[in-house]
């Protein structure tokens, strides 16, 4: 088994769009494989697996002294991946009869060979593999998996499997290293558990519950406190004798991404607080913001390009001691004294926003200008730090959205559920053709916001107002005017209509309205965060 | 003894062979024709005599309807010699569908093999293909690079058994070719283990009863059912469903208990085109032959110079360059359009 099963796992992994079924994937993984190769799938799915990769060009070599260049050639354009590639053209060597590598022999060996060796070493395991395990240990080697499997999902496939809590699984986490025989042995029943004792561990985030009318009676000065909703991420920085971390509000550790606030957290505390791009103290918009998520390593240019900060908003524990049933001005003012004691680089204090009535609060609201704010957050003033969405501790009240009556031009199909569903629309507004005419000019994409029942009536509209096909893609009548709210419009370069969108999604369908009397893209244009004092 | 080339030629009909006056499999309606089997893209309707497989007559008219099947039908028996004009005709089974055939051309001591599309892996629902030795050779590429080498079809079965036991709560759609792909893969699903009923998409019964009536087992087929109320849905729950391919972007699928989309193809090879479609369970099962085996075939038949039909002829012309086999490339219009989906995204959206 192992490398031929890992394969396997892969390749289900990276076909598979739902998120169930790729739990139920990873469950049966850890149910049925051995020690220590589940662990080590586990870290190799995870990012944690780390050992001398080999180099995609020692792969192309190899494959150049078994296969003739002009058949490899003609492989290759019509496959599009060099691994791909080289694990379905290798030619089996007739008489090979090694079983396949076990995934720790892989690991160990990758480790242990001297380098001037690797080649042949690689060379033999490849013989030894059919295609999909050929795959799967030419991107083990190169690094790279990517079949859409973050460590929270691993772990709440973990947690599953165990009967266990994924807070529990979270906790002993980060003492842990591959291939986490310990973790196994507690979670079988057949070891103690983990010692997660000074290893920053993810505490689970306190969340909260959009504000609407009837609630408003219940918000006053005396009993709660505002802030504004920063548009950037939302962040858990975790400092403590045994390590520090940032996590994302989902439990993933992003430290690698940003090195400049690991650096930055001489202390021992847990904090809260918004992740966000800043220029001399200036908050940008969140598409700044966007070009340094998702990334494992981060160059020093754009570390200074986009540099970021964090807004701090709560505090959960000051060195050891636990602040969590404080109440919120208790916890405020602890922040406070801590932070003007340390003074930690790229961060600062998300201000408190005075305020008399809620009708005072509404205008502050109504009259936020900067793009990255996006409403407001209103909190107890006498509330712990609960984990999940409590109602009625904290709210968030984001700024009324923008809309337009934008015509639909083209739509997809969507995936697993949806896949018989035109359910992914591209829309545009009408620009000045330069020739006296109008034309169409794409400005987004939406894929929510509709019920059901109106996504069979869309579905069915596009079946039957089709004029093109593109693959997956249709493009239809002009002739359907849907209105699409966002929360924010912001400039950009690499759209065709010079606006991006924040969270497109659509209100209705505007089946009375013609298209022709949907909005210009001026109308757009006049809504984006920051100049609209200037129109 | 004449070269092939004078006596078989490339015409926008499509093959033609002069002194029989007759074309192999031609893409429009001619007055003499013989059809190596059913697909699409080899049997046209309307022509005036038709000369093929008695499976492969069968198929034309269960497809095309009985007065459109050829207006003059002859029935040839594999292995036996028929006789037209000078030249010797022999069907020789090619492996590819049922009733599929080679067909073998002797003429003043040249022989010409046109192999039509055939396979060399083992398949219940039909003849295997038999090498027979010739001069030229004409073969198909569609699976004409090295990339494409087909697993083990059974062990591409067990993996859609294995995601049944995983998955029990989902209906499994496989897409799936009505002529042949269909009638192997339920086969091997049999030969697999399972027994259940498989239900199919109206598309694809009438010619699982015809491979019945040809006295291939394919145990209990049933229709899928239609939904007890409109728009209803959540049907199948762990059953095996065959449709044809792309029938999951079409309003039909909605019935299915949150479908687990399958595909069984050549092409199912390259992650991309697998990816593309939306396929959840990709199967690498194929009615062709793979790189491997049509270097083999070409080997086996011994024929100095091999022409190639449709597919990836660059790779294999040069490949046979190599072994020092002549290759030649005879583009052939509008082949390779049926079957293994080269299809078009959408099928049109039938109501069962």
């Amino acid at each position: 088994m192992t490398l031929p099963a890992f394969a396997y796992l892969l390749e289900r992994l990276a076909f598979t769009p739902g998120r169930l079924a790729k739990l139920a994937l990873l469950r049966q993984w850890f149910a049925t494989q051995p020690d220590p190769d589940r662990g080590i799938g586990l870290a190799a799915l995870t990012g944690e697996l780390v050992f001398r990769a080999a180099k995609p060009g020692m792969v192309r070599e190899l494959v150049a002294a078994r296969t003739d260049p002009v058949l490899f050639g003609l492989s290759y354009d019509y496959v599009g991946d060099l691994a791909e590639t080289v694990a379905l053209i290798w030619p089996p060597r007739p008489g090979v009869n090694t079983p396949p590598p076990g995934l720790a022999e892989v690991v160990e060996a990758m480790d242990s060979t001297p380098k001037a060796a690797l080649p042949g070493l690689l060379a033999g395991w490849l013989d030894a593999l059919d295609a999909n395990g050929r795959l799967a240990l030419i991107k083990l080697v190169t690094g790279g998996l990517r079949v859409g499997v973050s460590a929270r999902l691993a772990k709440t496939a973990l947690a599953e499997w165990a009967g266990q809590d994924v807070a529990e699984v979270e906790e002993v986490w980060h003492g842990l290293t591959p291939p986490y025989l310990d973790l196994f042995a507690w979670l079988t029943g057949q070891g103690p558990r983990p010692s997660s004792e000074d290893r920053p561990v993810f505490r689970p985030l306190m969340l909260a519950h959009p504000l609407e009318e009837p609630d408003f009676p219940t918000i006053g000065p005396e009993t709660h406190r505002a802030e504004w909703k920063w548009d950037g991420i939302r962040v858990q920085l975790s400092a403590t004798p045994g390590g520090r971390a940032v996590w994302s509000r989902g439990a993933e550790e992003i430290s690698g991404g940003f090195p400049e606030i690991l650096a930055a957290m001489e202390f021992h505390a847990v904090l809260d607080g918004e992740l966000l791009v800043m220029r001399d103290g200036e908050v940008a918009p969140f598409a700044d913001l966007q070009q340094r998520l998702n990334r494992k390593l981060v160059s020093a240019k754009m570390q200074a390009s986009h540099p970021v900060g964090v807004r701090l908003y709560d505090m959960l524990f000051d060195g050891a001691e636990d602040l969590r049933a404080l109440p919120f001005d208790a916890r405020r003012a602890r922040l406070e004294a801590w932070f003007a004691r340390t003074r930690p680089a790229r961060m600062d204090l998300s201000e408190l926003i005075p305020f008399t009535s809620m009708a005072e609060l509404e205008a502050i609201r109504a009259g936020a200008r900067e793009a990255a704010i996006e409403g407001l957050m209103l909190k107890r003033a006498d509330s712990d730090y609960a984990a999940g969405r409590q109602k009625g501790k904290w709210w968030k009240w984001k700024r009324a959205p923008l809309g337009v009556d934008a015509v639909l031009m083209y739509a997809q199909r969507g995936h697993g559920k949806r896949s018989s569903f035109y359910s992914d629309f591209t829309f545009g507004l009408w620009r000045p053709d330069g020739q006296g005419g109008q034309e169409l000019v794409p400005v987004g994409k939406a894929y929510s916001g509709y019920t059901d029942q109106e996504l069979l009536w869309i579905d069915r509209w596009i079946r039957n107002n089709t004029t093109g096909r593109f693959g997956p893609v249709r493009e239809v009548e002009k002739a359907l005017v849907i209105e699409v709210i966002f929360d924010a419009a912001q400039r950009s370069g690499r759209h065709k209509s010079g606006v991006a969108l924040r969270f497109p999604r659509i209100a209705r369908l505007r089946t009375d309205k013609p298209a022709a009397d949907a909005d210009q893209l001026a109308t757009l244009e006049a809504m984006i965060a920051g100049e609209e004092a200037a129109e | 003894m004449p070269h092939p080339e004078s006596w078989m030629r490339v015409t926008p009909q499509g093959l033609y062979c002069v002194p029989g006056d007759f074309f192999i499999d031609p893409g429009r309606a001619v007055p003499r024709a013989i059809i190596t089997h059913g697909h699409a893209d080899h049997a046209r309707p309307d022509h005036d005599h038709v000369l093929a497989s008695e499976a492969t007559l069968a198929i034309m008219q269960a497809r095309m309807g009985e007065g459109r099947a050829g207006r003059q039908r002859q029935v040839a028996t594999p292995g036996e010699v028929v006789r037209h004009k000078d030249v010797e005709i022999r069907l020789v089974p090619a492996g590819h569908v049922l009733g599929s055939c080679q067909v073998v051309l002797d003429w003043q001591g040249s022989r010409i093999v046109v192999s039509g599309d055939y396979k060399r892996r083992r398949d219940p629902t039909c003849a295997p293909f038999e090498p027979v030795r010739c001069d030229v050779f004409v073969t198909e590429a569609t699976f004409g690079l090295p990339v494409f080498r087909h697993p083990d079809a059974a062990a591409e079965v067990a993996r859609l058994l294995e995601s049944l036991r995983l998955f029990p709560d989902r209906a499994h759609l496989v897409g799936v070719y009505a002529l042949g792909k269909a009638q192997r893969l339920i086969a091997l699903l049999r030969e697999g283990g399972w027994d259940r009923t498989i239900y199919l998409h109206g598309a694809l019964l009438k010619l699982c009863e015809l491979y019945e009536d040809f006295g291939v087992q394919l145990g209990p087929l049933a229709p899928v059912p239609t939904p007890a109320k409109r728009g209803g849905g959540g049907l199948l729950a762990g059953e095996v469903v065959l449709a044809p391919p792309s029938a999951e972007a079409t309003a039909w699928v909605r019935r299915l208990a949150e479908p687990l989309i399958c595909a069984a193809s050549g092409w199912m090879r390259v992650r991309q085109r697998a990816k593309a479609r939306g396929v959840e369970l990709p199967l690498i099962i194929s009615d062709h032959a793979d790189w491997d085996e049509l270097l083999a075939t070409i080997e086996e038949v011994q024929a100095p110079e091999v022409w190639v039909t449709h597919g990836r002829d660059d790779a294999l012309v040069h490949a046979m360059a190599l072994r020092g086999v002549r290759g030649r490339a005879l583009h052939l219009l509008g082949r390779g359009e049926e079957d293994e989906d080269a299809a078009p995204a959408e099928p049109a959206e039938q109501p069962a």
